[in-house]
């Protein structure tokens, strides 16, 4: 994880080419860090390529550039850091266990090391079983699999139908049926006009008639009432006959209007 | 329709229909043929005996974890490449060394996975494999949070020429050399 650009020795060799160190410099650390998946991985890489003792590095160096890396990597990939921090904390761990004396009643405290190294191991056979999977023949890769056509033909059966089931799909169509009935709207054979003709040649005729004596509940039914009703409004609208109530609920009279 | 009356009319009906099949066939779905009229040992050596007919062809009868299937042979395949000259975009690093767990590892969480590779396990990676149908969920660990516990499918080991997870290589063999501790 140690990266510096300046040059580094390490157990005494000059190492020029990156990475140098554990450390990244949060500049290189974009472009840097996508050649790796993850601070074992790069820990690894580390091992492997230069036979680094990993736990041989300078704290306090580490941990100062570690906080501006922090700083830094707020603006950046912080979830990235955090990996690559969790690491550089149990680096720090292990390394400050074995500068610790050891008391001499946990003399067989295990190697600190040894968990990290398990880890590495793992993660190295993981490594190299994923790039082994990546190397197997895939379908539609390495292996086209056939896929002849043939003619589809129809092999339907048709589905049996019980009495049961013929009855209960009369019931929902006599059901739908019902909820679609409507009201017919026929044309209504009565005009307005004619009864207010009607009217006025009572009116004419008897002189002053009650309101209700202009209405024939025997003959025609409701429309024809309404017609009549609808009727007399209009002819008091066009000032053709006077309506007058003595006082509430006494009879209304009509009569025709007289010009004055 | 005539039911077949001997040994290569058999043959021809299950030839034609692993050829039609766009997927593997079962030894189940091979018996729907025969329509009750095949013993499972009769099939197998029918099968058997396509195998060694198709051998000087161009297709090879193979087994894989859901059933039987023809495919081209791999010396022609690199020919029929070319009729799809966009190559399938590799998967990157982190969505094959997940695949690798799981195959190795199954069935694990995604804290499983985190643990091995040491980074946190991007929703992607997970959501990449699951749409090629290479692993799926196959239950939940009784811990707080309940993970998921995720698995390689069979179509997983189809698409890998696999017959089961034993034909993997074994985990051992990518075991490396010790790393020193020398203090």
């Amino acid at each position: 994880m140690l990266i510096t650009t300046s040059d580094i020795k390490i157990n005494g060799e000059a190492l020029y080419e990156l990475p140098h160190d554990l450390y990244i410099p949060p500049d290189a650390l974009e472009v840097y860090l996508e050649s790796f998946e993850g601070p074992l991985d790069l820990l690894l890489y580390l091992i492997r390529k230069n036979n680094l003792d990993i736990l041989d590095i300078p704290m306090a160096d580490l941990t100062v550039q570690y906080m501006q890396y922090v700083e830094k990597m707020k603006a950046i990939k912080l979830e990235l850091a955090a990996d690559y921090l969790l690491m550089s904390a149990m680096l720090i761990e292990i390394k400050s266990r074995m500068l610790l004396p050891k008391p001499a009643e946990i003399e067989q405290e295990d190697d600190p090391r040894a968990e990290l190294v398990r880890r590495l191991m793992e993660y190295e056979a993981i490594k190299l079983a994923a790039q082994n999977l990546d190397d197997m023949p895939k379908v539609g890769e390495q292996f086209q699999v056939a896929d002849a056509y043939y003619q589809h033909i129809a092999d339907i059966k048709p589905p049996d139908v019980s009495i049961d089931e013929l009855v209960e799909a009369w019931r929902n169509v006599l059901k739908r049926a019902k909820l679609n009935s409507h009201h017919k709207l026929g044309r209504a054979e009565l005009s307005v006009r004619e009864h207010m003709s009607l009217v006025l040649r009572r009116l004419q005729t008897d002189g002053m008639c009650e309101f209700s004596q202009l209405f024939d509940l025997h003959e025609g039914g409701l429309p024809k009432l309404v017609v009549n009703f609808l009727a007399i409004l209009e002819l008091a609208k066009e000032g053709l006959i006077k309506i007058t109530q003595q006082a509430a609920f006494s009879p209304i009279y009509l009569q025709v209007s007289h010009a004055e | 329709m005539r039911e077949p009356e001997n040994i290569s009319e058999m043959k021809q009906i299950i030839e034609a229909a692993l050829l039609t099949a766009g997927q593997p066939l079962s030894l189940d779905d091979l018996l729907k043929l025969f329509a009750g009229r095949m013993e499972r040992a009769t099939l197998r050596m029918l099968l058997d005996e396509l195998k060694q007919d198709w051998e000087d062809k161009t297709l090879d009868l193979v087994q894989v974890a859901s059933g039987y299937r023809f495919q081209a042979k791999p010396e022609l395949s690199a020919f029929i490449a070319r009729l799809h000259p966009e190559r399938q975009p590799k998967y990157s690093r982190a969505v094959m060394e997940t695949l690798a767990i799981i195959a190795y590892r199954q069935p694990v969480t995604r804290g499983d996975i985190e643990q091995i590779r040491g980074v946190t396990v991007n929703p992607n990676v997970i959501r990449q494999l699951v749409e090629r149908d290479w692993i799926d969920v196959v239950g939940q660990r009784e811990v707080p949070g309940r993970p998921s516990l995720y698995a390689t499918t069979k179509h997983f080991l189809d698409d890998l020429n696999l017959r089961s997870l034993a034909e993997l290589p074994p985990f051992e063999d990518f075991a490396q050399s010790e790393i020193p501790l020398d203090s």
